[in-house]
């Protein structure tokens, strides 16, 4: 990867590696009129004839892109992430179903992107991905990160759905870190045996946060980095519960997503005491992206409360 | 709603102009562009042609009005200010938290809203329920949907064409608010919509064409689409961004605020 490490937002680091795929002449790039929102413009200015603007019509584009796939092309799509939403049906039966790889990006994802407000503040994306079989859900952290596993796609066999954020959020991959991440394998950002906060996107900043908060009362919070939420890290869920306290964090309706996932996970295999940090049944509003999260109970400080109800180690304050 | 002179109606876009850029320089966000290009068609709506009682916003038997393009949020705001529905201090809270001037239209938030925008394409199919409600009451109510022309590149328009023309609603009007810009960059750049009235025509609509600046073709044109047999559709020309100088036909000015010195010459533009 070369040279841009300005600090950004993690839809940057999707136009970056449409940049850095550009060299395989596979790649087509699909629009639906956000192309410089989601970033995609930098590789249509470099790559007009591989690139297809097809105006504000989603649903067409989810199927254009099927048939580029069709073809041997590996068409990456982007939207903002709740207009995805507005494609899931075409996205289920004419691409999951059929076993074709598009890769889809919605950006500006979650409460996080404020202003605009509850209709495009899109809490619903990962959950129904999620539910379409063979399909693939990222939701990386950072500029870095959304960069090196937007790069992985290349050679994926499974149709994928990327949320990024709209805004800007710390550094957590330099970008020698983000290299090494593959989709499907959790990372470990912080480690500890009291408990575990298991996070994605935005929220893994306000995870780090938290922790390093329960530090200072004495509790050692590991903290995950869940950039797949599908396939997810089994392996990394099952040894997060030998901390006996697992809470997640997510820009994302509780039902459905990265809380849900790892439920479903412990549910099964080894019940463990969990809390969630997400959206409680909820539509935003219009807001900086600071107090939207605060209304909706998406800070460090709510991580903070949830790991402290159920942490089991003795002589907490 | 009594009738007013054209410049009145002209007095009144500007007031809400003024409103418009105001609203956005304050919040540091929203889009301009699309709510300077469609303002003269409101105002003539509002203070011409809709029925509808400022006293009571929620009367039953009003005529509905559909901003489908809901990021024209300060447009609607302008004039519902304009007609003594919201207050100054209403749009001085432009998307902060707890405002009732949300990012995009929203009923739920605004009195005097009537739908929920700010996924495109979803409007006309509204409109026809609400004129299929109409009928269906045997009220003179009529419904006006207001449609972007990047905004008609949504197939869920065309369905909703061909259902208001099947269904033969005399009581709806669509103007398209054609100023040939969308997000990204022109519209005939981006996706070419072509002749938009052959093929309303064709989709079985009655169709004006206005330049939707002047204010006397505007109130004649919703006038006379009230008295058609089925649906009709009004192409509005415009200029996206109209009556601030650095705004006009200017794709950048779609979603972005002015800094301090263009909001100062917009001001003095417009007054
Ligand atoms: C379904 C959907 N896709 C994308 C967007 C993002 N978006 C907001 S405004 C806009 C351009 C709209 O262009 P147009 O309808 O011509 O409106 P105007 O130029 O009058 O502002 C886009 C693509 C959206 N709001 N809804």
């Amino acid at each position: 990867m070369t040279g841009i490490s300005e600090p950004g937002a993690s839809r940057d680091g999707y136009g970056d590696a449409l940049l850095d795929l550009s060299s395989d002449e596979r790649v087509v790039v699909l629009e639906a009129d956000l192309g410089k929102s989601t970033k995609s413009c930098h590789f249509r200015a470099k790559y007009p004839k591989r690139t297809f603007c097809l105006g504000i019509a989603e649903q067409n584009m989810a199927l254009v892109g099927a048939g580029l796939a069709e073809a041997g092309k590996i068409p990456f799509a982007s939207t903002f992430a709740i207009f995805s939403e507005r494609a899931f049906e075409q996205f289920r039966n004419g691409i999951a179903r059929t076993g074709l790889v598009v890769h889809l990006c919605g950006s500006h994802g979650g409460m996080h992107t404020g202003q605009d407000g509850s209709s495009a503040q899109s809490t619903e994306d990962l959950g129904i991905f999620r539910t379409l079989p063979g399909m693939t859900v990222l939701h990386p952290c950072d500029r870095n990160s959304a960069r090196s596993l937007t790069r992985n796609l290349i050679d994926h066999d499974n149709p994928s759905y990327t949320r990024t954020a709209r805004n800007k959020t710390r550094e957590i991959y330099s970008e020698e870190e983000a290299a090494a991440l593959e989709i499907g394998v959790a990372s470990e950002l912080r480690s500890g045996d009291d408990a575990t906060i298991i996070a994605c996107g935005v929220m893994v900043e306000r995870s780090l946060d938290a922790a390093d908060e329960l530090a200072k009362h004495g509790i050692m919070a590991r903290v995950v980095d869940m950039h797949t939420i599908k396939p997810i890290d089994k392996e990394a869920v099952l040894s997060a519960a030998e901390t006996g306290a697992i809470v997640t964090a997510e820009d994302h309706s509780v039902i459905g997503g990265l809380g849900s996932a790892i439920a479903e996970i412990l549910a099964e295999e080894c019940p463990t005491k969990m809390r969630m940090v997400g959206v409680r049944d909820k539509f935003g509003e219009s807001g900086s992206p600071e107090e939207i999260m605060y209304k909706m109970g998406l800070t460090s400080d709510n991580i903070v409360q949830r790991v402290m109800e159920i942490v089991q180690k003795p002589g907490r304050t | 709603m009594q009738s007013q002179s054209v410049e009145e109606l002209n007095a009144s876009a500007s007031k809400c102009r003024k409103r418009i850029v105001d609203m956005v320089y304050k919040a540091k966000s929203g889009h301009p562009g699309g709510s300077l290009s469609c303002i003269d068609i409101l105002v003539a709506l509002y203070k011409g042609v809709m029925r509808f009682d400022s006293n009571n916003p929620s009367w039953d038997d009003r005529d509905r009005f559909i901003m489908s393009k809901g990021h024209a949020s300060p447009a609607v705001y302008s004039i519902l200010r304009e007609v003594g529905i919201l207050q100054d201090s209403d749009l001085n809270g432009f998307r902060s938290l707890g405002s009732v001037c949300q990012g995009h239209v929203d009923r739920k938030w605004t009195e005097g809203v009537d739908f929920s925008a700010g996924s495109l394409g979803m409007g006309l199919s509204f409109g026809l329920g609400s004129a299929l409600a109409a009928r269906l009451d045997g009220s003179k109510r009529h419904t006006w949907v207001l449609l972007g022309d990047g905004e008609i590149q949504e197939g869920q328009i065309w369905e909703a064409a061909m259902a208001a023309s099947h269904l033969e609603v005399s009581n709806l009007t669509a103007i398209i608010d054609k100023n040939r810009i969308q997000n990204d960059n022109f519209v005939d750049d981006q996706m070419r919509v072509g002749d938009i009235g052959s093929k309303f025509k064709s989709f079985g609509w009655n169709v004006i064409n206005i330049n939707g600046h002047d204010m006397h073709e505007i109130v004649s044109a919703l006038k006379d689409s009230k008295t058609g047999n089925g649906p009709t559709a009004i192409i509005a020309s415009t200029v996206k961004g109209k009556g601030v100088s650095y705004m006009e036909n200017n794709p950048a000015f779609h979603g972005a605020a002015p800094n301090d010195e263009q909001y100062a010459l917009a001001m003095e533009e417009l007054s």
